[in-house]
């Protein structure tokens, strides 16, 4: 499997390391009324789709980026990359 | 009283030379290392100072090679600054000083060993090495790379049969014996 980084063109997938699926990014907020049952889906309830999958994956042995990978757990076709700090700022993290 | 004597990374008093027919592999003692990664809404203040020290800013896959001060990308806002140890012994202090609170520097001389792979055989033995594609890569292109199970990264020098290899320093024996092998069985 290649994975064409947004960076670097098309790599390998055995310099990545999966890192899960990619909705870790939105952490819960901790001051919410919901935030125990919010904390408890963040950090054990996983879709498990068979099709399209939006997962973070890292460069472990190139730039050490992590990467939003869109992939289809199927086909193991991939149809978009992007980096997971352009991902996290678009939705308002780390600002 | 202390008598502390300065080793290399492969333990010998002298820099190791190991001479092939068609490739030379030398430890390189002489380098000091340093990061620089840019913090937070400071990235264009960084980029300007490492411009005005290099000439250019490396983008991804690529490294300046200015004397005396060299630097290459590491990934997204981090750089990799080198220079010789005998002109820039504080080469962190004096980054550190340059960039204000522009970016963040690490000390990474005692983290690497450097090995200079220079020959007419240096594309032959750095292609059983690693799966970056030196032949194609271009003077001043560097990559981060696996060699023998060790994040290493390779940096093309200005001449055209020249490769830096910058691996870990306490598996600078694991990777001498990777190079020294793969030069062996390219001969």
């Amino acid at each position: 499997m290649i994975i064409q980084h947004p960076l670097l063109g098309p790599r390998d997938a055995a310099e990545f390391t999966y890192m899960g699926d990619a909705k870790l990014i939105d952490r819960p907020d901790w001051q919410s009324e919901t935030a125990a049952q919010d904390f408890y889906a963040y950090g054990y309830l996983r879709d498990n789709p068979a099709g399209w999958h939006k997962e973070l994956w890292f460069h472990e042995a190139g730039d050490r980026s992590w990467l939003v990978v869109t992939r289809n757990t199927v086909t193991h076709e991939i149809s978009e990359v992007a980096l997971a700090r352009d991902v996290a700022r678009a939705r308002g993290r780390s600002k | 009283m202390h008598d502390l004597k300065p080793v290399t990374a492969l333990g010998g008093s002298e820099p190791r030379v190991d001479t092939f027919a068609h490739v030379t592999l030398s430890e390189n003692d002489g380098l000091v290392l340093a990061s620089v990664a840019a913090r937070l809404g400071q990235e264009d203040r960084c980029h300007s100072v490492i411009a005005k020290m290099l000439g250019a800013v490396p983008g991804p896959g690529q490294a300046v090679l200015h004397d005396p001060e060299t630097g290459f990308w590491m990934g997204p806002d981090q750089w990799m600054i080198s220079a010789p140890k005998t002109s820039h012994p504080l080469l962190a202090d004096d980054l550190k000083q340059r960039f204000g609170d522009a970016a963040s520097i690490t000390e990474q001389t005692g983290a690497w060993a450097c090995f200079d792979l220079q020959g007419p055989g240096m594309v032959d033995v750095s292609e059983r090495l690693c799966a970056a594609p030196v032949r194609r890569m271009q003077a001043g292109d560097a990559q981060r790379t696996v060699i023998h199970q060790l994040g290493c990264f390779v940096i093309r020098g200005a001449d055209a049969d020249h490769l830096r290899i910058l691996g870990p320093r306490a598996s600078a024996g694991t990777l001498h014996h990777a190079l020294v092998t793969a030069a062996q069985s390219t001969a």
